[in-house]
């Protein structure tokens, strides 16, 4: 951006007294606020992480004696985070003596996400409902109490399914993730991660097609 | 032949609404701008649909980056220096990690350790010399990751000692999509070990849209 001066001749005469420009080369300026800006634009993160909330319960400790809560078989959904981003589904309670078939499925919008909201109809109608309200505008609250509103909503439900997420050992962290973000998507009030159990790990080599479920409880 | 005659006009722009926009998008720029730090391994996180956004301070973070194949990956550890400059919280917790450990850190290395931003994942026992390096190339040598194992579990300290100097802190797990379960469970299980129960999982936002299946 070189910039040409021309210089006034000034021709013989009278002289006249010496004007002054009253420019001032902005051309060095320009330069440097194109690198800046360019620094900026570069080195700018726009879009910040996102952070999602998970509260596992208290873990128990060894000495202290407490009953498991007893849950209904018939609202019980276990999922099995599997290897390659399969998932395994079976409801109900897993008998050691004949283990239950597996489901397998995936994170696709047609995969797991149906599952669980066959299940879930009912609540996740009602908490689509409530948000439509206030989007409409015929509810005027703020998004706090939005939320608050939705986690009475959760909590006053008993007809959902109650769903025990457990991971097989090569699942990944990615599935893990995924997992959580569809319980909020369907809208589950009651998850909870548990540990696998050896006869779940029996029933997902058995769905793999490798050897059979053992027999007998290892350790 | 006739010469072509110049114009008189001088060749000069007018350059002062450029500087105008300029001044503006620089200003827009410069305020907006926040620094991503640096990690020492890119870490992928997978997406989610939370639109909370990561918190600015009062924050300890996990990061469980990959490890070479067939190893369950490194463990990376990482806090803020609180809400004010005046409350040098990641000097303190340093302090404390080494009194724990019987290493006394010299206010240089506590002051160097305060300017770091990105992650390390140092065992106790290299910090000094990880802080006496300057290039970052150097210093990636002694990133074999925070140790977490049962018999010199260094990251239950520096949870400890985080919670103990700063008890508004929350923990943060920043994972890259492909690291194995048992490693997450690991530190869970860390954690809880420690009474944190609430976790913050670093995400990216995706929006989905839910399509129910039709009932016929």
């Amino acid at each position: 951006m070189a910039q040409i001066v021309q210089e006034e001749k000034q021709k013989g005469g009278k002289k006249k007294p010496k004007k002054h420009s009253t420019h001032i080369d902005m051309t060095p300026m320009v330069d440097l606020m194109c690198l800046l800006i360019t620094f900026f634009m570069l080195t700018v993160a726009f879009s910040k992480s996102k952070v999602m909330d998970i509260i596992l319960p208290e873990k128990i400790q060894k000495n202290e004696k407490v009953e498991p809560p007893k849950i209904a078989d018939s609202r019980t959904l276990n999922i099995i985070l599997g290897p390659d981003d399969k998932v395994y589904w079976y409801p109900g309670k897993a008998d050691p003596e004949s283990p239950p078939p597996l489901q397998e499925t995936d994170f696709s919008d047609t995969g797991i996400r149906q599952v669980l909201l066959e299940r879930n109809k009912a609540l996740f109608d009602k908490i689509t409902e409530f948000e439509k309200k206030v989007l409409r505008g015929d509810l005027k609250i703020s998004q706090d109490s939005l939320w608050s509103s939705i986690r009475i909503i959760k909590n006053e439900d008993d007809t959902g399914p109650i769903v025990l997420i457990k991971a097989y050992k090569t699942s990944k962290y990615k599935n893990f993730v995924d997992i959580i973000d569809e319980m909020s998507i369907v809208g589950i009030a009651r998850y909870i991660f548990t540990d696998i159990s050896w006869i779940e790990e029996g029933m997902v080599l058995t769905a793999l097609g490798g050897a059979p479920a053992p027999a007998s409880a290892p350790k | 032949m006739p010469k072509i005659k110049m114009h008189g006009r001088s060749p000069n722009v007018d350059m002062t609404p450029m500087v105008d926009l300029f001044s503006l998008l620089l200003t827009f720029f410069m305020l907006t701008a926040t620094f991503r730090p640096m990690e020492p391994v890119p870490v992928d996180t997978p997406f989610s649909i939370s639109e909370k956004p990561t918190p600015d301070n009062n924050y300890m973070t996990v990061m469980l980056a990959p490890g070479a194949p067939g190893t369950p990956g490194k463990v990376y550890f990482n806090f803020d220096n609180g809400p004010d400059t005046i409350l040098h919280f990641r000097p303190k917790i340093l302090a404390e990690m080494g009194k724990h450990y019987n290493i006394t850190f010299t206010p240089e290395e506590l002051a160097t350790f305060e300017k770091l931003t990105e992650s390390f994942g140092v065992p106790i026992q290299d910090m000094k010399k990880y802080l006496a390096l300057t290039d970052a190339k150097e210093r990636s040598k002694f990133e074999t990751g925070v140790p977490t194992d049962s018999l010199d579990n260094q990251l239950a300290y520096w949870v400890l000692y985080a919670r103990q100097v700063n008890p508004a802190i929350i923990a943060m797990i920043k994972g890259d999509a492909t690291v194995e379960y048992p490693l997450v469970k690991k530190v869970l299980d860390i954690l809880q070990d420690k009474n944190v129960n609430k976790f913050s999982l670093i995400t990216n936002l995706e929006k989905i849209e839910v399509k129910e299946a039709k009932t016929e």
